[in-house]
């Protein structure tokens, strides 16, 4: 407890403190910035996108690498591991290079007319891109020790894959797919690096919040006006936000343990 | 025939768990598949039900080749050793799965499930979850949700092997009676030789993914077919080169020419049963299995000098009917 308190809550306590000590000042303040308010919706959505597709994609690798048996499943299972062995920096810069209007795949989607650097699908990509392992990591160990009889006993009874998977698999994995999935949603709000590149930082448009409180820091260089209150302000109320998503999601969780146990 | 298993092999890595066997299981009967642990009974098993696929050979249930079928198409119930209750699901939910997935009608499963729970005698339980039951409830719940989607054959998979003696007793009783009442034919997987002399119509002797012998449980007692049967399927001492079984053992207190002379080693009282250890003059170890009021009339000691000989050698016969091929 005392660990926690020392590394987790304080640093907190004293962000609250810091962007909160005069009421709702800063945060009017800071929200007074143009696109300000877009730059957090814009965040909580893309990091609600995030968590549900990396909630079912994660889901789905996790499913593969345990139960199908194929060549090279050790180099895969490596490969889930990659976004987060590289700094994300690098990872924005990769989309970059890749997706880029320089480049020959973003050349020929822009041609068709989907822009992916410097718009919002960037931004998800990249969120997917380092929150990749993070669903995979979470559901893996609880899917390998699942009881094997269990979507026996549902074959024999009729029920083919599908079912078995929805009725039978589906429902224990549910709470690590959900846990892996508030990971990605938090880790989402904060990311900072392999956006940075990739969204442009179009204010109103493409700004995100972590890189909005990062202006705040240095007024004056990207035209925000603020200081450190009112990124502390801005941090604030992102951190009270995923807060309470991870209080309701566990709230949920809990209730549906208390009916089965 | 319910159940018709011809020249099914099948490997797993270099280990063969099944070579070359053919069965055939009468309808309405209820067969046990009796085996020491890697024998290759419950690989049998699981064959039939479809959860493993064979190397080379089929099976047929009800005459239709079933070889290729998954186990959703075959129209089995299967119970497991442990249970496999749905842990997320009340029991009643676990009973009615089967059914839910045929789409029956909503009160016909209701009036099903309660038919059951009846059956099954787990009525007023149907609000539980499988973790609120003890491991004998949880079987029987395991049958009852096999039984709901009426199978065509019942498959049971060390189905006692996970609970104490006393409820393995009860429900070993309890599974014969209601196989009298619901006659669907059911094969059944154990290593204990008691529970298979005790609930089956018919043994099959599984030994190094082989049938050694197939036949009625008195036939394998009396007339084993391979020394494996005969030392499997009941107790047995040795007698010189010959096994026998310990009730055949006379055990006198007076010297006669035809008889052995033996030391009484140890005399262990188990009710109307009385176990003797004894060990012949070459110091030759065996053992007599006599009568509580046999004892009482021979008045035993250890360390006393007695007289044996057998009454009767059972012998191995590799000619008794069924030895190896089944049918």
């Amino acid at each position: 407890m005392l660990y926690l308190g020392l590394f987790v809550l304080l640093p907190v306590v004293v962000i609250l403190q810091r962007g909160y000590s005069d009421g709702l000042t800063n945060l009017k303040d800071a929200l007074d910035n143009f696109g300000a308010w877009n730059a957090i919706k814009l965040t909580v959505v893309m990091a609600f996108l995030a968590a549900i597709i990396n909630g079912v994609f994660g889901t789905l690798l996790a499913y593969v690498l345990v139960r199908i048996r194929f060549p090279g499943r050790e180099i895969v299972s490596a490969i889930v591991d990659l976004p987060f062995a590289i700094p994300t920096l690098v990872a924005g810069v990769m989309l970059v290079a890749l997706y880029g209007p320089s480049s020959v795949v973003g050349g020929w989607l822009e041609d068709h007319g989907v822009k992916i650097i410097f718009a919002a699908p960037g931004i998800l990509l990249a969120l997917l891109f380092v929150t990749l392992p993070l669903v995979v990591r979470s559901v893996q160990p609880v899917l390998a020790e699942l009881d094997r009889e269990e979507e026996e006993a549902a074959q024999t009874l009729g029920a083919g894959s599908w079912t078995t998977f929805r009725r039978i698999v589906l429902p224990a994995l549910r709470p690590a797919i959900v846990a892996g999935g508030l990971l990605v949603f938090a880790r989402s709000l904060g990311e900072f690096g392999a956006i940075v590149f990739v969204s442009g930082n179009i204010p109103n448009d493409t700004l995100t919040a972590p890189v909005f409180i990062t202006q705040l820091l240095s007024p004056g260089s990207f035209g925000a006006t603020g200081g450190p209150d009112q990124a502390a302000a801005v941090a604030g109320l992102l951190f009270g936000f995923a807060f309470v998503v991870v209080l309701l999601t566990e709230k949920l969780i809990s209730g549906r343990l208390e009916r089965t146990s | 025939m319910a159940i018709g298993v011809h020249n099914v092999t099948k490997r797993f890595g270099d280990f063969v768990a099944l070579n070359d066997v053919s069965l055939a299981i009468p309808t309405g009967s209820l067969t046990v598949l009796l085996g020491p642990s890697g024998s290759g009974k419950s690989t049998l098993l699981r064959v039939i039900a479809g959860l493993e696929q064979p190397d080379s050979g089929e099976v047929a249930i009800f005459g239709l080749d079933s070889t290729a079928l998954p186990p959703q198409k075959r129209g089995v119930g299967f119970v497991f050793q442990h249970y496999a209750s749905f842990k997320r699901m009340t029991v009643r939910d676990n009973v009615a799965f089967g059914m839910k997935i045929q789409k029956r009608p909503k009160q016909e499963i209701r009036a099903r499930v309660d038919e059951l729970l009846e059956l099954v005698q787990l009525q007023g339980l149907a609000g539980r979850y499988p973790s609120q039951l003890s491991g004998g409830q949880r079987q029987r719940m395991a049958l009852a949700r096999a039984l709901a989607v009426e199978p065509k054959v019942l498959l049971l998979d060390e189905p006692f092997g996970a609970l104490d003696a006393r409820v393995r007793k009860e429900l070993r009783a309890w599974l014969r009676r209601l196989h009298d009442e619901v006659h669907v034919t059911t094969v059944l997987v154990t290593h204990d030789q008691e529970e298979a002399m005790e609930v089956a119509d018919r043994i099959a002797v599984v030994n190094h993914g082989r049938i050694e012998q197939y036949g009625k449980p008195r036939d394998l007692y009396e007339h084993p077919a391979t020394e494996f049967v005969m030392t499997f399927v009941g107790p047995v001492t040795r007698f010189g080169e010959a096994y026998i079984r310990p009730h055949d053992l006379e055990v006198e207190l007076e010297p006669n020419a035809r008889y052995e002379e033996a030391t009484v080693e140890k005399v262990v009282h188990l009710g109307f049963e009385v176990r003797v250890e004894l060990a012949l003059a070459e110091g030759e170890h065996l053992e007599a299995q006599l009568t509580k009021r046999e004892a009482e009339r021979l008045e035993l000691l250890e360390g006393q000098r007695v007289f044996v000989r057998p009454s009767r050698l059972t012998e191995v016969e590799e000619d008794a009917p069924g030895a190896r091929v089944a049918s």
